[in-house]
């Protein structure tokens, strides 16, 4: 699964714009980006967002992602 | 029990009603108790001493006169707020933000505090507290602040990502979007690049910030204040203290403004170690000087935008480059701005670039939509520019180009159904756009986005044995949500507005509530109280089975009464929620319904505005003659809310695009600390704000709704900009669009026009 990678979170991928991992659910795609980029932790620490086909998830990472879905990795915004 | 949050076109009986506000009364009687309303016993009056100076060393603090004034109970120092942060240098910066620790970062930060027995008194000590400052080289503006010899203002700043060993006031770089911005300018026909300023602003809140702490020497605490948010106040401020959770009890009082400034703790860990040290409850209500110079206002930013066309009216390349002053601590503002900017559009080659930068400013809090109403000013002005240079409607060149489902946005994911394209095509049906404009008028549109978001939420609804109801929520009541969710909660139940009563539950009466923040209120707490209602229904037909004596597989709930199902049950009379209840102490007890959970799906939001202005060639003075505001709310659950919510956020551009700036000295102090040189619009500057709420459903939630309280401060400040620039026939490049700003404007092109003919 190719996964977007957006902002500041680029830095701690090695630059990298996209990268590929396979994970059926948000836990599990962060969990396997710290493994293979420990860099990420920090920024799951601050607080990060994952798109999936569109629809923000800030926090549930329970969230199954399914086949095929566009998935990004976002910085967590902050609202007034 | 699980629920599922999705969209699912339910048709509403109450929902959508304008009825009447449960708080109304008690505001305008006067019984509403904000946050300087409340009293304690022995209570003492806390007052802070702040920073003369925009960047000093602190080189000793003596407080040993002030102790010993009659009267003077606490006197408190960095010392006294000792680092309980385990290293986390998010909270350090909180903590060194409410009280200076070493060294003052900006004009009115807090250095000392002091509870005594009077505000008299505590004046007096104040006074008395001798602090030698070493005055230190600063910066307030944020071009400046990012030159390689400007003054650091954090040593220990380093560029997320960049050289490890360099000083410096970036903190951070950020970059989005898509495409190849470069083969993207190439093939334009057209290629338009412009700068841009926006000053500072504050967000104007008519109550500053106050507050009632009380510590106890067995390390429990109570805490009543004026926020956005009080889990996040108890959760940060026990933290800073050193507290448990658990032992410190925070009540959000009313609230009279938030706008994001209310999201941060300010002085409340301070009124608490005054507590703490002095024994005694301390109450600690901020001046309207204080506001200004010791609590966040918006960024500052320099903005440059490069926009690359063809004639047909497609943009082919887009690039905006944002630097956002985020204050004296490191923040993600501008990483916002860089996001938010060409959200509206559907680009095939698009990018932003920004910078967040510290200054000798204070820190800088959300404003409404934070960060996005600058990007969207430089973006939308550049829109304007490029469809009169090819001499496209600016309306229409936006309806090219705009956003829509499956769209990729510039910040990465791909769009769901939104409203961005409604709004435009609403703008153009708009009554206001066929008014013929006089002399010295001029009008402009602009667009705006925000993300919205939920979050985690806890709701309980409480049924009563009359069968009124309770529903308790931990959000705050920032714009009308108490009329809102008892709407909602009566929807599900079944039962009428006027039997339900909605309160803000103190931190003790609910689990963590996240901040009311990022437009989430009704998106979040409404999707708790309709599980919530739901799990209460569950309970309802259990009861109603009980009395009935069938199994509860045979009960189903129907436009708000149990029904006994099946020809057997013909004789059972449905019953209601309060036929129910009122047996309830002989089925099972109290009957309730709770749900926590995190909000998540919130659905995006955008808003298009068009505003008319007369400007007065000989005085620079803009009159805003008419204003319309569309935008697309999803579900509107009490309208009169949301269109108050849309003609707020347009009052409040108006005035940050026309009046409204901190002005800073060159000794960094800031100038004008008050309503009067800092002039928010009041009523005779505004028009009638005419508002038309757009309904498409977000997906996400089970009544469609989209947060509304912020899309609409994007778009003012491009709207009158484009207007003021029609008007005087001159492209408007700072913000606010003062008198003094715009004859500058006419002059330098007047100038220019002498010297192309001469």
């Amino acid at each position: 699964m190719q996964v977007t990678v957006t902002g500041p979170l680029r830095d701690a991928v090695g630059g990298a714009a996209s990268i590929d991992i396979d994970a059926a659910t948000i836990r599990e795609l962060l969990r396997k980006l710290v493994e293979r980029y420990p860099k990420v932790e920090k920024h799951l620490d601050a607080g990060i967002a994952v798109a999936v086909n569109g629809e923000i998830f800030r926090d549930r990472w329970a969230e199954p992602i399914p086949a095929g879905a566009e998935v990004v990795l976002m910085p967590r915004i902050q609202g007034g | 029990m699980a629920h599922d949050p999705s969209f699912t076109n339910q048709k509403f009986k109450l929902v959508g009603s304008r009825v009447p506000r449960p708080d109304g009364v008690d505001k305008v009687t006067g019984r509403a108790r904000y946050g300087a309303d409340a009293f304690a016993a022995g209570q003492l009056v806390g007052m802070i001493l702040r920073s003369p100076h925009a960047h000093a060393e602190i080189k000793k603090i003596d407080t040993s006169k002030a102790e010993k004034l009659p009267g003077v109970k606490a006197v408190i120092t960095s010392a006294d707020l000792p680092d309980k942060v385990n290293g986390r240098r998010d909270l350090l910066d909180i903590l060194e933000n409410c009280m200076a620790r070493g060294r003052a970062l900006y004009d009115g930060h807090a250095v000392a505090a002091v509870a005594a027995i009077d505000a008299e008194t505590a004046k007096q000590a104040l006074k008395l507290i001798k602090v030698d400052y070493r005055i230190l080289p600063h910066v307030t503006e944020v071009d400046d602040a990012m030159r390689d010899d400007a003054p650091i203002v954090q040593p220990w700043v380093r560029t997320a990502g960049g050289d490890a060993d360099k000083q410096t006031n970036i903190s951070q770089i950020s970059e989005f979007g898509h495409g190849d911005i470069e083969a993207g300018f190439a093939e334009a026909d057209v290629v338009i690049e412009r700068s841009y300023k926006t000053e500072q602003t504050h967000q104007g809140y008519i109550e500053p910030h106050a507050c009632l702490a009380s510590v106890g020497p067995d390390g429990q605490g109570e805490l009543w204040v004026t926020t956005q948010g009080h889990y996040t106040f108890r959760t940060q401020c026990a933290q800073l203290l050193g507290m448990d959770i658990a032992k410190l009890k925070v009540t959000s009082s009313e609230i009279g403004g938030g706008f994001g400034g209310k999201t941060h703790v300010w002085m409340e860990p301070v009124a608490l170690a005054l507590s703490r040290k002095a024994n005694r409850p301390v109450k600690l209500v901020l001046t309207r000087e204080e506001v200004f110079r010791g609590t966040g206002p918006t960024c500052s930013t320099s903005i440059d935008v490069k926009i690359g066309a063809k004639r047909d009216g497609r943009i082919t390349g887009a690039l905006a480059v944002l630097r956002y002053q985020d204050g004296a601590f490191p923040s993600i503002w501008g990483m916002l701005g860089g996001m938010t900017a060409w959200a509206c559009y559907d680009l095939p080659n698009v990018k932003s670039i920004a910078y967040d930068v510290l200054a000798n400013r204070p820190k800088v809090a959300a404003y409404r939509a934070p960060s996005a109403p600058m990007a969207a000013f430089a973006v939308e002005s550049t829109i304007d520019i490029v469809a009169q240079q090819i001499g496209m409607d600016p309306v229409d060149f936006r309806l090219k180009n705009a956003a829509q489902e499956g769209t990729r946005a510039s910040y990465g994911p791909t769009y769901g159904p939104i409203g961005i394209r409604a709004t435009l095509e609403a703008v153009k049906k708009h009554p206001q756009m066929k008014v013929k404009l006089g002399p010295n008028q001029g009008r402009g549109m602009a667009c705006g986005f925000w993300f919205n978001f939920g979050g985690q939420t806890c709701s309980t609804v409480n049924i009563g044995v009359d069968g009124t109801v309770n529903v308790s929520v931990g959000t705050v009541d920032v714009g009308g949500a108490r009329a809102s969710l008892s709407l909602i909660a009566a929807e599900e139940l079944g039962v009428s507005y006027d039997s339900v009563k909605c309160t803000i539950a103190d931190t003790a009466g609910l689990g963590h509530n996240d901040t009311t923040e990022g437009s989430r209120g009704t998106f979040s707490s409404g999707m708790a109280i309709i599980f919530a209602c739901r799990n209460a229904i569950a309970e309802l037909r259990g009861r109603a089975a009980q009395m009935w004596e069938i199994p509860v597989e045979e009960v189903q709930w129907k436009d708000g009464k149990a029904v006994a199902v099946g020809a057997q049950h013909g004789n059972l009379q449905p019953l209601s929620v309060a036929e129910i209840a009122a047996k309830s102490p002989n089925t099972g007890g109290p009957i309730a319904g709770h749900n926590e959970g995190v909000a998540d799906g919130a659905g995006v939001s955008f808003a298009s505005h068009i505003c008319d202005v007369e400007v007065d060639p000989e005085t620079g003075a803009t009159r805003v003659l008419r204003y319309a505001v569309i935008q697309d709310a999803g579900k509107a659950i009490h309208p009169d809310y949301v269109e108050g919510q849309f003609q707020g956020a347009a009052a409040q551009g108006i005035g940050w695009a026309l009046n409204e700036e901190y002005v800073y000295g060159k000794d960094g102090r800031l100038q004008n600390a008050g309503f009067l040189d800092y002039r928010i619009p009041v009523c005779s500057d505004l028009p009638f704000i005419d508002t038309q709420i757009l309904e498409i459903p977000n997906p996400g939630h089970p009544y469609g709704i989209r947060g509304v309280g912020e899309t609409s401060i994007v778009p003012p400040l491009a709207a009158i900009g484009n207007a003021v620039s029609n008007a005087v026939g001159v492209r408007m490049t700072h913000v606010p669009m003062s008198p003094p700003r715009i004859l500058k404007a006419i002059k330098s092109e007047r100038q220019a026009d002498q010297v192309s003919a001469g």
